[in-house]
C-alpha cells in the first residue's frame, strides 16, 4: 500500500528533527569543549603546541565532513573500537566542530588588544586567570556572531549522519520518500524543516555582528 | 591491538582514485563558475529597483544557506523528476552544487559591491561611462577584488563538500573509495588515505586560486 504524505509522515520528520537538535548541540558543547582547547594550544607560548593545533585544524578543515564520519564510524572499529552510531556520528561531528570553533575562537584571542594581556600580567595575574578573566570573556564576545554562524553549518551538517543509518530529519525524509513516493513533498517539508531551525540562527548571528559593528 | 594495516587495496584500486579526483575537480571546478556568474546575477537581482525582485532573490539566498546540502541534493535528484525535470547523477551533483555556490557567492559579492564608495559610481558617471562599464570597471572588478580570499574559501568548501554527491551516486572521489571499501573491507586505510587526499587537493586549489589572484589583481590599488 502507498502512503499519502500527510500529518502523520510529516510528525514522523518533525520526530527526527528532534535528533537533529539534539545532535547539533551535544556535537556543540563537546566540539566547543575540545575547540576551546585547539584555540588555547593554537595561541599558546609553546611552538609545538601552536604547531599541533594549526595541523590539527588543517585536517579538519581540508578534508570533508563525510570521510571524517566514515573514518569515525567504518575506519575506527577495525583498530578494536566498538563504536554505535549514536557515538561515531557525535565523535565525528564534535572533531569537526573543534576544528571550526578552534580557528573561530583563535581570531577572536588575537583580536583582544595585547596591551589587556600585558595589563593583567602588569597586575599579577597568572596564565589561568589572564585567560579565564581578561581575554576569554572579550574574545567570546568577539567571536559570538561567528560562533552561531558556524551553529547554523553544524545543524546543517547533522544531515550527514542520515546516511549513516541514524534516523534524523533527513533520514525520517528518506524514509517517508521511499514509502510515500512523493519525494518533492517530503524533501520540500524536510528542507523547510531546517530552515525554521537555522533561519532564527542565522538572523540571531547577523544581529549580533551588527551590534558588534556599531560598538566598534 | 591486532589488526594488521594493509594499504595495497589502494594501489590495486588506484586508476579509480585518480578518476575519482578528476572527477571531482571537474564537477567542482564547473560548479565554481557557474556559482560565481549566478551569483553576481542574484546579487544585482537583489540590489534592483524592483522590490518583489529583491525580495525573490533574498528568498532563495537564505533558503539555500539555511538548508543542508544533502537535503538540496535529494531535492533535485528525487524531487524535481516528479515536475518532469529529470537529471542523470553527475547532472544532477553539478546542478545542485552550482545552486547551492551561487547563493553563498550572491552574499559574498553583495559585500564587496556594498564596499565601493558611492563616489566613485558617482565619478565613473561624470566621466561618461555606461551602467555597463561602471558596474564592469569601477563596481565589480574592485569589488571581486576585495571579496576574492572569501570567494576562495567557499570554493575550497565546495570542493569538500562535493563530497556528499557520492549519496546519490555521482562519481567522484568519495565514490570511489565506498566502492572500494565495499570491495576490500579496509575502510581505516581508505578513508584515512582519501582524507588525506582531500586535504592535498584543497592546499592545491586554494594555492592555484591564490595564484590567479595575483595575476588578475594585481593592478595598483592606490
Amino acid at each position: 500500500m502507498i502512503r499519502e504524505f500527510g500529518f502523520p509522515e510529516l510528525l514522523f520528520v518533525l520526530e527526527g528533527a528532534r535528533w537533529t537538535i539534539l545532535l547539533s548541540a551535544l556535537a556543540f558543547v563537546c566540539g566547543g569543549a575540545l575547540g576551546l582547547a585547539v584555540a588555547l594550544a593554537r595561541t599558546a607560548r609553546s611552538r609545538e603546541l601552536r604547531w599541533g593545533a594549526t595541523v590539527y585544524i588543517q585536517i579538519f578543515q581540508g578534508t570533508p565532513l563525510l570521510i571524517q564520519l566514515f573514518f569515525v564510524f567504518f575506519g575506527l572499529p577495525l583498530l578494536g573500537l566498538q563504536l554505535n552510531v549514536w557515538l561515531a556520528v557525535t565523535i565525528g561531528l564534535a572533531l569537526h566542530a573543534s576544528g571550526y570553533l578552534g580557528e573561530i575562537w583563535r581570531g577572536g584571542i588575537q583580536a583582544v588588544p595585547a596591551g589587556q594581556v600585558e595589563a593583567a600580567r602588569a597586575l599579577g595575574l597568572g596564565y589561568r586567570s589572564v585567560m579565564i578573566d581578561v581575554v576569554l570573556p572579550q574574545a567570546l564576545r568577539i567571536s559570538l556572531p561567528a560562533t552561531v554562524g558556524f551553529l547554523v553549518n553544524l545543524v546543517k551538517g547533522t544531515a550527514l549522519a542520515a546516511l549513516l543509518g541514524l534516523t534524523e530529519a533527513t533520514r525520517a525524509g528518506q524514509l517517508m520518500s521511499n514509502i510515500t513516493f512523493e519525494p518533492l513533498r517530503v524533501y520540500s517539508a524536510v528542507g523547510l524543516v531546517y530552515f525554521a531551525i537555522c533561519l532564527p540562527l542565522t538572523l540571531w548571528s547577523a544581529r549580533l555582528e551588527r551590534r558588534l559593528l556599531r560598538r566598534g | 591491538m591486532s589488526y594488521q594495516f594493509d594499504f595495497s587495496p589502494l594501489l590495486t584500486y588506484w586508476p579509480e582514485l585518480a578518476a575519482g579526483i578528476v572527477q571531482t575537480l571537474r564537477i567542482s571546478c564547473i560548479a565554481m563558475v557557474a556559482g560565481l556568474v549566478l551569483g553576481i546575477a542574484l546579487t544585482a537581482l537583489r540590489m534592483s529597483p524592483s522590490r518583489p525582485l529583491r525580495w525573490l532573490a533574498v528568498s532563495y539566498i537564505e533558503l539555500v544557506r539555511n538548508t543542508p546540502f544533502l537535503v538540496q541534493i535529494f531535492f533535485i535528484f528525487f524531487g524535481l523528476p516528479a515536475l518532469g525535470l529529470r537529471f542523470d547523477a553527475t547532472q544532477a551533483a553539478v546542478l545542485a552544487m552550482s545552486l547551492n555556490c551561487s547563493a553563498y557567492a550572491a552574499e559574498i559579492v553583495r559585500g564587496g559591491v556594498q564596499a565601493v564608495p558611492k563616489g566613485q559610481v558617482e565619478a565613473g558617471r561624470a566621466l561618461g561611462l555606461g551602467t555597463a562599464d561602471i558596474y564592469r570597471f569601477i563596481v565589480f572588478r574592485p569589488a571581486i577584488r576585495a571579496i576574492y580570499p572569501s570567494l576562495c574559501s567557499q570554493f575550497v568548501l565546495l570542493m569538500l563538500n562535493s563530497s556528499l554527491v557520492a549519496a546519490i551516486s555521482a562519481e567522484e572521489l568519495t565514490y570511489a573509495a565506498q566502492m572500494i571499501d565495499n570491495r576490500t573491507f579496509r575502510s581505516f586505510e581508505i578513508f584515512a588515505v582519501v582524507g588525506l587526499l582531500y586535504l592535498a587537493l584543497s592546499q592545491c586549489l586554494s594555492l592555484v586560486l591564490a595564484a590567479i589572484g595575483r595575476a588578475y589583481f594585481s593592478y595598483p590599488s592606490k
